[in-house]
């Protein structure tokens, strides 16, 4: 037992970590440049001198997945961040408070969950012009539903905790009640969540983007390049199979991490 | 009566609690009905009653920790229950409570050191080491290690929290202690350990208990006087040995009768109660125990006893005594 759950969360916090030093290599140093094309060199195999080969430009898949890392763990940063505090917004506020103002927001939200994710965040970035900001809002707020749930209900469960209580016959404000005794209870869940969330927001920014609605040139991106690939995907597959592999690695990764966390959590139980 | 110094007085306290909803018609059950308790300073009133009797919820309102629906709440002659926020604050520090369940009462998260010096920070009481100081002193007042400061409630054994419950509580020096069921949760072998250490701080401390318990005779041990609860309401009141020796409601006697006597002592005849204690939420007119009273007459049905002198600071609310 022991030794499994310690394998999915090796192996989420070791992928992860891959992804994590090739983002920040990524940061300071590319093979190429990301827009150096050379028609010479088109959809050349990978070798010697370019590792995961070129595109129809000519242009380094190496050097474009290292940038698309970037712009993916941006999306997802900023995503997770955006479910998180509106999330704790509404979640704490309909949990604590309770009577109507639960009713009104988790009608609200219930609202929003209603919609495809998918659907919702194409609506809100063809409102604007699509862009990196727009796809990381989008995706931000799609993700509010997923967390006001969690942090909801973490209230609903400590609110009446005989722990709460005591503080409360103690004299604690209500603002020591959330910070110090249910805040702390519920974090857990709140980690194990954005762990989750961090992958499917990568993975709404790929299809998004795929589409043509998300990242737009010339901020590079893992969906952006599936698009560009698949007129090559027989004469060039590595083309494809680059940003393929690196999106199914993230989305694995942070998945295995949360469901490790999640695992040490209810084994600490 | 007004001779003695009575530290909180509670009068017709009730408590409502809505039950159903909906398309079904609003009912309200009351969990504590009209209960009025006067306790003197320094004495340890009992509150027995079987479980479901409001005697938990009219500990949980002397405390404030719930919203009471009517009454009256004096501490030190003062009513408590309409404070402002500041004024509530000081009176808080003033009430502590002890919850029956010492493995839910302590945040998980925080160590002992932490929990007990919250009282304080809450408070704004001492210095950041002054404090420190105060939760080492206390430790070793309840019969802990100072060291135990850096461990979490979930390494210590029942008792061992259930003395940092009490300990919790003794932090900002109050005066009135509500000990809801405090050894209940634990060990018989433990439970003579904890009560003695409440009996020795009541002593050292001049407190004053309201102390509630099912158990008649952790009750007999504690109390000076006790008042005996039915279904939300007070059905006796008076001290321990007059109650014990000659109890006058017949549910008093019937719980007194089922306390297992030990050897050599005249077998006393058992009261068994008939029936299960009926729904709150279907009692018509009357008398509340006249569904398993032994003694119910006509006019147990008709009219709601009250409670009256059944003798030298005895209370009875029994037709058969008024």
């Amino acid at each position: 037992m022991n030794s499994k759950i310690n394998l999915t969360l090796w192996l989420g916090v070791v992928l992860v970590s891959i992804l994590l030093i090739i983002m920040i290599v990524g940061l300071f140093y590319v093979p190429y440049g990301v827009n150096d094309m050379n028609i010479t060199d088109r959809l050349k195999a990978p070798g010697s001198a370019h590792l995961l080969g070129t595109d129809n430009f000519g242009r380094d898949i190496l050097s474009r997945v290292m940038e698309g890392a970037r712009t993916a763990f941006a999306v997802g940063f900023v995503a997770v961040s955006i479910g998180v505090i509106g999330g704790f917004i509404i979640g704490s506020l309909a949990g604590y408070v309770g009577r109507w103002v639960d009713e009104v927001l988790m009608r609200a939200i219930d609202a929003l969950m209603a919609f495809p994710g998918i659907l919702l965040a194409l609506i809100l970035v063809a409102i604007y012009k699509p862009s990196l900001f727009q796809t990381m809002i989008a995706i931000g707020v799609l993700s509010i539903p997923t967390f006001a749930r969690i942090i909801r209900s973490g209230f609903l469960q400590y609110k009446e905790a005989e722990f709460v209580k005591a503080a409360k016959g103690l004299g604690a404000s209500h603002a020591r009640l959330i910070v110090t005794h249910i805040f702390p209870n519920i974090l857990s869940s709140i980690i194990v969540a954005a762990s989750l969330s961090f992958s499917t927001a990568i993975l709404i920014e790929a299809a998004l983007s795929y589409l043509g609605l998300g990242v737009q040139p010339p901020d590079p991106s893992w969906g952006r390049m599936l698009n560009e690939s698949q007129s090559y995907i027989s004469k060039a597959p590595w083309y494809t199979l680059a940003p393929g592999i690196f999106i199914t690695l993230t989305v694995l990764g942070f998945n295995l991490l949360g469901d490790g966390i999640r695992d040490l959590r209810d084994r600490r139980k | 009566m007004q001779s003695v110094e009575h530290i909180v007085e509670i009068d017709s306290l009730i408590k409502q609690y809505p039950v159903g909803g909906g398309l079904r018609a609003k009912q309200v059950l009351r969990a504590v009905d009209g209960v009025s308790l006067s306790i003197r300073k320094g004495e340890t009133l009992g509150l027995v009653g079987e479980s479901g009797c409001g005697k938990s919820t009219t500990g949980q309102l002397a405390a404030r920790l719930i919203p009471l629906t009517s009454g009256e709440i004096k501490y030190k002659g003062r009513d408590i229950t309409q404070l402002r926020a500041r004024e509530s604050k000081a009176v808080r520090r003033e009430i502590q409570y002890v919850f029956q369940d010492p493995y839910t009462s302590l945040n998980p998260r925080h160590t002992l050191g932490t929990l007990l010096e919250e009282p304080l920070v809450i408070h704004g009481i001492g210095e950041r080491r002054e404090r420190k100081y105060k939760v080492h002193e206390m430790l070793e007042r309840i019969g802990l290690n100072s060291a135990y400061s850096a461990h979490y409630a979930h390494e210590l054994s029942g008792g061992q929290r259930q003395r940092i419950g009490i300990a919790r509580a003794l932090m900002l020096e109050p005066e009135f202690l509500i000990l809801d069921e405090p050894v209940s949760a634990l060990d018989v072998s433990v439970q003579s350990q904890i009560l003695n250490l409440l009996k020795d701080l009541q002593s050292q401390y001049d407190l004053t208990y309201l102390f509630i318990s099912h158990d008649l005779n952790v009750v007999h041990y504690m109390s000076d006087r006790v008042a005996v609860m039915y279904l939300g309401k007070v059905v006796e009141l008076t001290d321990v040995d007059t109650l014990y020796a000659s109890p006058l409601h017949p549910y008093t006697q019937a719980l007194i009768s089922a306390i297992p006597t030990g050897t050599g002592e005249v077998k006393r005849e058992r009261i068994i109660l008939q029936g299960e204690l009926p729904n709150p939420l279907e009692i018509q007119g009357g008398c509340s125990f006249q569904s398993r009273c032994p003694y119910a007459y006509d006019r147990c049905s008709r009219e709601v006893p009250a409670l009256t002198h059944g003798g030298e600071g005895h209370l009875v609310r029994c037709h058969l005594h008024s």
